[in-house]
């Protein structure tokens, strides 16, 4: 171990964990001082195909306030047969089975290079997940097809066994039973009314409400099949059927009268898909995945009405308190998110729609439960469908990459507490000796609901240092964690992954400086993200955007080496140089800009941000900038206006675009069809490289980014233009000696903004950082 | 015949019967009337009507005898016809009863018990009671003889007679005898002989109770000697016979009351009826028969005949009058002719008559025969004897001497035409006034002055059937078009323009006379007058002409102003478990090819335009979508049940061309899904609400077919409770279950209607199921209600597809709105049917169809002047089956009057009963059984008695003098009062009786005619080679024969009543067995055998069905079975089972009660 880069990645590559501090201060009061909190980003599962799991269940601690899990950082005495917990400091013996255990013969849980360990349990019963499709019918037809064409073709990705069902909506919803001959069935309700959890089962005639059915139908196997069978079924069972049924939906039948919108009931659709679930397969693995092509226009969960001359509402209105349905449907679709969650249950959203479809009254939906949010133009763009077949992506075994009704909890020793999470979970308000007072995000709680997650999935946790400065750690002391995280296999088996971290304690008050040798800027960076949107949902920006700058002013005051109120003395150590950049573009981003974007995009945008891990999310924050010319290989280059040149091709990936963006000179050179000449076969190279490239990113990327193809000049280009630092702008292209308007070789291209430059930004925070009276 | 009867039949019937048969009788009647007047006469003073009234001319009588005897007898009597057997014993005291006074008492309770209806517990309480008041009801019968004209005679005038009640004679007023004659007359004869009249009192009495013997005692009479009859009867009978004999009077009576009580009553006024004499006088009525002098004399009535005699030459008379004297002369002849006719039966009465009458006067004849009859029937029949049930009116002969003059065509060109009867078959031609199978009116005189529509006691109601169908070569109404002006309307009352719309000043205006307005006609409009002050065009314009025909509507008369779209047809079906198991999904859907090819089309079109849509339900709601272009149908189930709506648009409604496939494999599809289904706990309420909302939906009017299976009982709007508790029907407390427990129907009857959607209920239930509840969403929008107990689809199957069938393919209006216009002085007032109003003017009909009448009562606002008329104009707004939207009209004009008389002589009393009962089934619902039959009773003796007192001549008092065209009316009467509508009681279920009660309100004077006085047709002597039905015989047991079958209908139910004796070749022709005891009477049609019998039974069998909207279910009945008590409660002249008044009864409560009213 040489350096802490190599030890982040190490450790991230072994436990999927970034701590945004690796060495701790020794004191809340210290702690406190760091500015950036204590706290890490975890995937937990992350993965591992090198991780043998273990086919028998994990030892827990004996003290029933613990029940921490047996790991390579207990201390064990073979000769006595005993362990004692790092956490509680219990003194455990092994279970019977562990009997011929010795320091040449150790169960895998305790080699230290299995910090992270994947238990199969292999007694709990193995149910197949669940896939309730909620789709919108009152899209025109060509919509309608596209979309029928990808659940049909989905049903081939799904495994066998899992069971599949259909809710279709538009004035009405349409819960259709499965596996009708000569007939096809289906039950209706009512798009404007609420139903309770227990109407909805009482009409469906399922439920535990309803009385027990004398001769309850049973598969093949005797066993009586659920009420709910009628509806969910196997695919393997119902394959032909359902597909078949796809094939014959019809657009929502009722008129639509002129400037009017359709009618469409997706709060109601919802509630339906989630009082189905609940009553059927509570605490069992299930997606509900809702594709809605426009605006919820009635009953509950409306987010519009039905008159075209009120448009949807914008942040204007949002921020004038001019969204009247606004806060009811919010209401409406929290509730459901955390019935939905409760159970298990994730809500996907796949909204294909030109305009708003009311992403931000639905996010909570996939935020609390862990389900997706899609949003494109339409069903029929290949975004919505390689990003819908990626959602049915396999591992190497086979296996569908997603877990399923998960649950986090957290363990630390004595000087730590957990403070709370932010990621797409929910908090189970599960409280335990290590639950700390302090709240960061989701707190108050040691444990967390994932109702469904994958590989990607990051959870920022946090963390609060509760030892006392008077109470000096011994000198050697590490500070543990434990992350256990038990879920539901796509395979169907009840998996426990264990990831148990220790990091050594300092005393700020000595080592300040061993301490910051062990910050993670990229984990600051993208914690802090996390952080600020959390609060943005909840306050309003300029507050927000205010606290972000305070924060980074503290922490360069901090860390920073300088001189007092002499800003050209200021200088920040190497592993904190990129953090000011982070949380400039931070600030720039549509995380917390709010402009040109819509509320709907903006939800789309912080939700991605919440749930992806630390790689893709400072992608979002700060993009990135690849140059492809004739003078070398493929290059990064900085994010500025300086970088837009004429004989350059950029390549912009900011996570939710790719952009190739053709310089004034080679786009006129492919206009003028070059590459189509023998004798430019190298133009014709340079021209494929970044599409090659692109293509790269879009095969891996979920979801699938939006890709645009522009040149200088083209409208498209507003996406490169809107992420570049403006080092040139109308303001300043003259001052700087550029000697014209026209953007020269080397100068790049002026953006029109206002915003400041990150050189500006710059020389403000050294400013400031090192002004006495800040 | 006709002609012939009227003039003729008494005397060509009677002197041939006589001859024939009768010979002797006849003889003996003659005598026995006279006899029957003389106690009468007693009767008389004794301040019995009847018999008072007579009697007391007669002097012999003393009535006071003769009204005890009748007490005795007739209490005596019902308790025969009770306990059958032991009432005997009392008959023979009874003959003594006639004694009077103990009779009397008896008759009193008895009577106003009878009377009432009540009769039966009344009679037998009743007798030991207030004989005082007894007496009366005695009186009557004697006296009662008297009455009717005979229809016969030229149809008004002999109208007169009497029908001298005990003595029969009188009574027998030709028609009823002859028509008694022809069909029954054999046994009548034997009846004559004194059997007869044992036997026919008997009959009737013993019927009821079960008596075959009795019966078969009528067969004896034949013989003639009055002995075997006797005999036969019954020992006990005899016995009392004798007593009758011999001190029929002082003796009998004591005895003779208590056992008589109640039951005799009847009877007894026969008995008394010995009025015979009166009946003589009677007889004198018959000789109305015989026109000539008869009529004259008769109508003279001595004193009446001042007064009558007009009346009759006018048309129609009919008082009867027993004025002792005068008829004496005069009807000494009809005498004779009656004794033909009366042939039997006249003489069976005569005999009892005689008994008492005999005593005196005839002695001879009447003895014999009284004693027998009292032998035979024993005490009952004595009773019943002495008024002779032929000597009444008989709607029989009524509807022949109809049928005979008044057959072919019928012109409406005159104001206040009183058109033929329902049941005569005509041709209407439309001269400016509707066609009265549209439109008929209780009065076609309409009094001028309010005083006297109240002392008449008249109602002023009309009945109109909208849609009625034409027959024959009647033309079918004509549309007219007026393009974008629409419909010419008089700008004050909104009249349509109709012949009665006069033309002024060159044609330029015209004016209204219904509201006296003066109306610019329209440009459009404009035509140039002829000399004679018409419009030269009115020839080719309908509504200048004729009294009916239809407007095409312009979009001021549509729903959002906009044309309406096709009606369509929705079904609704329970797919309950009930429902399952009975076959009925099963059947209908195999069905339902066939039924949607009926699909109504508006005249002229190729198909129908109408679109159909389906729906099942158990205890959530089904709908499919059934359009041409699925491969499949899809089914859609909203479990919503607390608020339901249409959870798909296109698709649900389609042509049943087009989405044929479709359809037909949902309906394989149906019964297939639902097979396994145990569910058992349906809703109904949200169901219909499911069509309602599809109609709304689709935006056009239409039907619902539910076909429901029970007590809607699950958790859902509608949900009901189970109150069966049928032992308060027919007490004060029966409104409880008659109204309807919650208001969820009747809210969403009542938006049903303003949605122009209409609800029929098929329903098969094997238990309670609250009609009156449930019934209150057809009620309100207009439809009808189905009834299938213990429905099996192997049993009943043809029966519920039939009617299906029927009520898809019969002319129908949707969406309609009628108003009843009516020229200034009177006004509509009332209104009875199956409709809606939301204000006091306009019923709102979801649908209306060619089965269904609305009763509207019209009263005076004012006095109406001499020479202008009543005018009515009727004008139906609705959506034809095809679509198109359109107002028919229906025009009247009556004249008005200021003599009673006139007033008398244009009643149509069909049209009555049809007022009085839809009416009466009205009030059940708002008062107390007892004030609506009390009511009832007394507005009839109000009619009768006003009628005495100014039409007719002021004969004796004690003499019953009836309308010539209300003779029937106390018939009539008492049959809406025994009625299963208006008395039904614990014998028959909560839900039956609301049924009944619901087919009478929507009924049609065609159905009401059989259904108050069923159809009682004799097969075993029918003629192989006609095609025609069999002519009806009058409806008692007194006329079924023990070796006889015959068939009996009203509408609702048909029975086929097989005697035990019947003929083993005509059993094996039609059973395919040998004897009647073999037959199988559980089956419900008869076997296909191939002989000319088996299908001429089989086709008047179809042909009856075919008449009645309803498909009957055919019940085979056998005599002495069990069901024997259900066919038997239809005969209706006899006294009913539960004690209620027997045609005598009746007739002679109303005689007291006139008599009563004129003292």
């Amino acid at each position: 171990m040489t350096t802490y880069e190599e030890f982040i990645q190490q450790n991230e590559d072994r436990d999927g964990v970034r701590f945004t501090w690796n060495v701790w201060p020794s004191s809340r009061i210290d702690a406190t001082r760091l500015v950036v909190p204590l706290g890490c980003l975890y995937q937990p599962l992350k993965e591992r195909p090198d991780l043998p799991p273990i086919q028998y269940d994990p030892v827990p601690c004996t003290r029933n306030t613990c029940r921490a899990i047996l790991n390579p950082l207990c201390q064990v005495d073979y000769r006595a047969k005993l362990w004692v917990c790092n956490f509680c400091l219990q003194r455990n013996p092994f279970p019977p089975q562990y009997v011929a255990i010795s320091e040449q013969h150790q169960p895998a849980e305790l080699m230290p290079m299995l910090s992270t360990i994947e238990y199969i349990i292999t007694r709990a019963q193995c149910l197949p997940p669940v896939f309730l499709l909620v789709v919108d019918t009152c899209i025109d037809d060509e919509e309608l097809g596209a979309l029928k064409d990808s659940l049909q073709m989905s049903l081939s990705l799904l495994p066998p066994n899992a069971l599949i069902g259909l809710i279709t909506f538009g004035k009405m919803v349409q819960v259709h039973e499965l596996g009708c001959e000569g007939c096809s069935k289906s039950y209706v309700f009512r798009g404007t009314k609420n139903l309770t959890a227990k109407q909805i089962q009482d009409m469906l005639g399922i439920g535990k409400f309803s009385a027990p059915q004398q001769q309850q139908p049973r598969g093949p196997g005797g066993q009586p099949l659920p009420p709910a069978n009628r509806f969910l079924q196997p695919v393997n069972i119902c394959d032909m059927n359902l597909t078949d049924l796809l094939g014959e939906l019809q657009r929502d039948p009722w008129p639509v009268a002129q400037g009017k919108r359709s009618l469409r009931s997706t709060g109601v659709a919802l509630s339906i898909a989630v009082g189905l679930l609940e009553c059927t397969y509570p605490n069992t693995g299930a997606r509900i995945m809702l594709f809605v092509g426009g605006p919820a226009s009635q009953g509950p969960g409306q987010v519009v009405n039905d008159d075209l001359r009120e448009p949807i509402r914008s942040h204007h209105d949002i921020h004038k308190d001019n969204a009247k349905y606004m806060k009811k449907a919010i209401k409406h679709y929290d509730a459901l998110a955390i019935r939905a969650a409760v159970n298990g249950h994730a809500i996907d959203i796949y909204s294909c729609a030109l305009d708003q479809t009311g992403l931000l009254e639905m996010k909570q939906c996939c935020n609390s439960t862990g389900g997706h949010m899609v949003m494109g133009d339409s069903f029929n763009s290949s975004l919505f469908k390689q990003t819908f077949q990626r959602v049915f992506a396999r591992d190497q075994k086979g296996d569908l990459k997603m877990a399923f009704n998960g649950t986090l909890e957290v363990k630390t020793s004595r000087e730590l507490k957990v403070s709370g999470a932010i990621g797409s979970c929910v908090s189970l308000n599960v409280k335990g000796p290590c639950v700390a007072d302090t709240e960061i995000g989701m707190g108050s709680t040691c444990q967390w609901k994932f109702c469904t997650f994958n590989p990607n999935t990051t959870c920022a946790l946090f963390f609060e240092v509760v030892n006392q400065h008077s109470a000096p750690i011994p000198q050697g002391g590490r500070g543990c964690i434990q992350m256990i995280t038990q879920y539901q296999h796509s395979s169907g088996q009840r998996r426990i992954r264990v990831t148990t971290v220790a990091r050594n304690w300092a005393d700020a008050s000595v080592n300040l400086h061993q301490i910051g040798a062990g910050f993670d800027q990229e984990a600051a960076a993208v914690l802090m993200a996390r952080m600020v949107v959390y609060r943005a949902e909840i306050d309003d920006g300029p507050d927000v955007l205010r606290w972000v700058d305070r924060m980074l002013i503290r922490l360069c005051q901090k860390f920073g080496e300088y001189a007092k109120d002499d800003s050209n003395s200021f200088h920040l150590p190497d592993n904190f140089t990129l953090y000011p950049q982070f949380m400039y573009h931070l600030r720039r981003s549509q995380f917390l800009q709010v402009f040109n974007n819509s509320p709907d995009e903006t939800s789309f945008y912080r939700h991605m941000l919440m749930r992806e891990d630390l790689t893709q999310s400072l992608i979002m924050i700060q993009p990135i900038l690849y140059s492809y010319n004739f003078n070398g290989p493929p290059e990064p280059v900085l994010l500025d206006t300086s970088s837009i040149q004429a004989d350059r091709i950029l390549l912009l990936d900011t996570f939710f675009q790719i952009l190739i963006f053709h310089g004034e000179t080679i786009a006129q050179w492919r206009a003028l069809h070059y590459q189509d000449l023998p004798a430019h076969e190298n133009f014709r190279q340079l021209l494929q490289a970044p599409v090659d490239d692109a293509q790269d990113i879009l095969q891996t990327r979920f979801p699938m980014p939006r890709y645009i193809d522009t040149e200088q000049g083209g409208s498209q280009a507003r996406f490169l233009l809107s992420k570049v630092n403006p080092s040139q702008t109308h303001n300043n292209m003259y001052a700087y000696g550029g000697a014209m308007p026209v953007p020269s070789a080397e100068s790049g291209a002026p953006v029109l903004t206002d915003d400041v430059s990150l050189q500006v930004f710059m020389e403000h925070l050294r400013k400031l950082a090192v002004s006495s009276t800040a | 015949m006709n002609p012939q009867y009227l003039p003729q039949q008494p005397q060509q019937q009677y002197g041939a019967s006589a001859g024939q048969r009768f010979g002797p009788p006849p003889n003996a009647f003659p005598p026995m009337p006279h006899g029957g007047a003389r106690p009468s006469p007693s009767g008389t003073p004794g301040g019995f009507q009847l018999s008072s009234g007579p009697p007391a001319p007669m002097g012999m009588h003393p009535v006071g005898l003769p009204g005890p005897q009748r007490m005795g007898p007739s209490v005596q009597g019902p308790q025969p016809f009770n306990s059958d057997l032991p009432p005997p014993s009392g008959p023979v005291s009874l003959g003594p009863g006639m004694s009077g006074a103990p009779t009397s008492g008896s008759h009193h309770p008895g009577f106003s018990g009878l009377n009432m209806m009540n009769g039966p517990a009344g009679p037998p309480s009743g007798p030991p009671g207030g004989p005082g008041s007894q007496p009366p009801p005695h009186t009557m019968p004697q006296q009662a003889p008297v009455m009717v004209p005979p229809p016969t005679s030229t149809p008004n005038q002999l109208a007169t007679q009497l029908s001298g009640m005990n003595l029969s004679g009188q009574a027998p007023p030709p028609p009823s005898i002859q028509n008694s004659n022809y069909p029954v007359g054999p046994p009548t004869k034997p009846g004559l002989a004194s059997v007869p009249p044992g036997a026919p009192g008997a009959n009737y009495y013993h019927s009821p109770g079960s008596f075959p013997p009795a019966i078969n005692g009528g067969p004896p009479p034949p013989t003639s000697s009055p002995g075997q009859p006797l005999q036969p009867p019954g020992q006990q009978q005899h016995g009392a016979p004798s007593r009758y004999m011999n001190g029929s009077m002082g003796p009998p009576p004591a005895s003779g009351r208590g056992p008589m009580v109640g039951p005799p009553q009847p009877h007894m006024p026969t008995q008394h009826g010995i009025i015979p004499p009166q009946p003589g006088n009677m007889s004198a009525a018959h000789a109305h028969m015989p026109p000539p002098t008869g009529m004259p004399p008769s109508v003279g009535g001595m004193p009446q005949s001042g007064a009558m005699p007009p009346q009759h030459g006018g048309s129609s008379f009919q008082p009867f009058m027993q004025p002792g004297p005068p008829t004496g002369k005069l009807y000494h002849p009809s005498p004779d002719m009656y004794q033909p006719n009366a042939g039997a039966p006249p003489q069976m009465q005569q005999p009892s008559m005689g008994v008492q009458g005999p005593t005196p006067n005839y002695p001879p004849l009447h003895q014999p025969v009284g004693p027998q009859q009292t032998a035979h029937q024993g005490m009952q029949s004595q009773p019943a004897r002495r008024l002779n049930p032929n000597d009444m009116p008989s709607p029989i002969q009524v509807m022949q001497d109809d049928q005979s003059n008044r057959s072919g065509v019928f012109c409406t060109n005159q104001k206040g035409l009183v058109p033929p009867l329902v049941t005569t078959n005509f041709i209407t031609q439309d001269q400016g006034n509707a066609s009265p199978r549209y439109i008929r009116s209780s009065m076609y005189n309409v009094p001028a002055t309010i005083d006297i529509m109240k002392q008449a006691a008249l109602p002023f109601g009309i009945i109109v059937s909208p849609l009625a169908r034409t027959v024959g070569e009647e033309y079918v109404l004509p549309i007219v078009n007026m393009g974008e002006i629409g419909p010419v309307r008089c700008n004050r009352c909104k009249a349509y323009m109709c012949p009665y719309m006069q033309f002024i000043d060159g044609g330029r205006r015209f004016h209204c006379l219904f509201c006296k307005a003066t109306t610019e006609v329209p440009a459009e409009y404009f035509q140039h007058l002829d000399h004679t002050g018409q419009r030269v065009d009115r020839f080719e314009r309908p509504e200048l002409i004729l009294g009916s025909y239809e407007f095409v509507a312009t979009k001021d008369y549509c729903r959002d102003n906009t044309f309406p779209k096709p009606p369509a047809l929705i079904f609704l079906i329970d797919v309950s478990y009930n429902n399952i198991k009975n076959g009925m999904v099963r059947l209908l859907c195999s069905q339902m090819k066939e039924i949607l090819k009926l699909l109504p089309k508006d005249e002229g079109a190729e198909k129908s335009n109408m679109r159909v849509g389906f729906i099942t339900y158990n205890n959530t709601v089904h709908f499919y979508n059934v359009k041409g272009c699925l491969a499949q149908p899809q089914m859609m189930v909203v479990g919503d049940v607390q608020d339901m709506f249409m959870p798909l648009l296109e698709g649900f409604l389609c042509d049943p061309m087009e989405s044929e496939t479709v359809i037909d494999s949902l309906m394989e599809q149906i019964p297939a899904m639902f097979a396994d289904t145990r569910e058992t706990e349906t809703i109904l309420a949200p169901a219909i609400q499911a069509g309602l909302e599809a109609l709304k939906a689709s935006e056009c009017a239409g039907k619902l077919l539910v076909f429901h299976s029970s007590l809607p009982i699950a958790e859902a709007p509608g949900k009901l409770s189970n109150r069966d508790d049928r032992k308060i029907l027919g007490t004060e407390k029966e409104k409880a279950v008659l109204t309807p427990q919650v208001n969820v129907y009747n809210n969403l009857g009542q938006e049903c209607v303003s949605a122009g959607c209409s609800v029929d209920l098929f329903v098969f239930n094997n238990s309670y199921f609250d009609l009156a509840t449930i019934g209150q969403v057809s009620r309100l929008s207009g439809g009808e209600i189905y009834k299938y107990t213990y429905f099996q689809a192997d049993l009943d199957g043809e029966r519920l597809i039939t009617d299906i069938k029927h009520d898809v393919i019969r002319p129908v209006a949707f969406d309609a709105v009628m108003r009843v216009r009516t020229s200034t002085g009177v006004r509509a007032t009332d209104f009875y049917g199956h409709f809606f109003m939301s204000n006091t003017k306009d019923m709102e009909l979801a649908s209306i169809d060619c089965d269904k009448a609305l009763a509207i009562e019209i009263k005076h606002d004012d006095k109406l002047t001499d020479e202008d008329g009543v005018y009515i104009q009727v004008a139906l707004l609705y959506t034809s089956c095809g679509g198109q939207r359109r107002i028919r009209i229906i025009n009247l004009s009556l004249k008005t009057c200021t003599e009673m008389a006139d007033l008398y002589r244009n009643c149509e009393l069909d049209t009555l009963i049809n007022f009085f009962s839809k009416q009466a089934v009205f009030q059940l619902l708002e008062s107390s059984p007892k004030a609506v039959k009390e009511n009832l009773i007394k507005r009839c003796a109000q009619i009768l008695a006003t009628y005495r007192k100014y039409c007719s001549s002021p004969s004796s008092a004690g003499q019953l003098i009836l309308p010539e065209c209300m003779k029937l009316l106390p018939l009539y009467m008492n049959n809406i009062l025994k009625s299963d509508a208006i008395s039904g009681g614990s014998d028959m279920t909560i839900d039956d009786r609301s049924f009944i009660m619901q087919a009478v309100t929507i009924m049609d004077i065609p159905s009401s005619v059989v259904f108050f006085y069923p159809r009682l047709v004799p097969l075993h002597e029918i003629d192989v080679d006609s095609t025609e039905l069999p002519t009806a015989i009058r409806c008692t047991s007194e006329k079924i024969r023990d070796d006889g079958v015959y068939l009996l209908e009203n509408g609702i139910h048909m029975f086929l009543w097989i005697g035990l004796n019947a003929g083993m070749e005509w059993v094996q022709n039609v059973f395919g067995v040998l004897s009647a005891a073999q037959v199988n009477i559980e089956r419900t049609s008869l076997p296909e055998l191939d002989n000319p019998l088996s299908v001429r039974i089989r086709s008047v069998i179809d042909s009856i069905r075919q008449q009645r909207h309803r498909c009957m279910r055919l019940t085979l009945v056998r005599q002495r079975d069990k069901l024997e008590m259900v066919f038997k409660h239809f005969l209706i002249e006899d006294r009913g089972l539960d004690g209620s008044a027997s045609y005598v009864d009746f007739l002679c409560h109303m005689h007291k009660e006139i008599r009563n009213l004129l003292s």
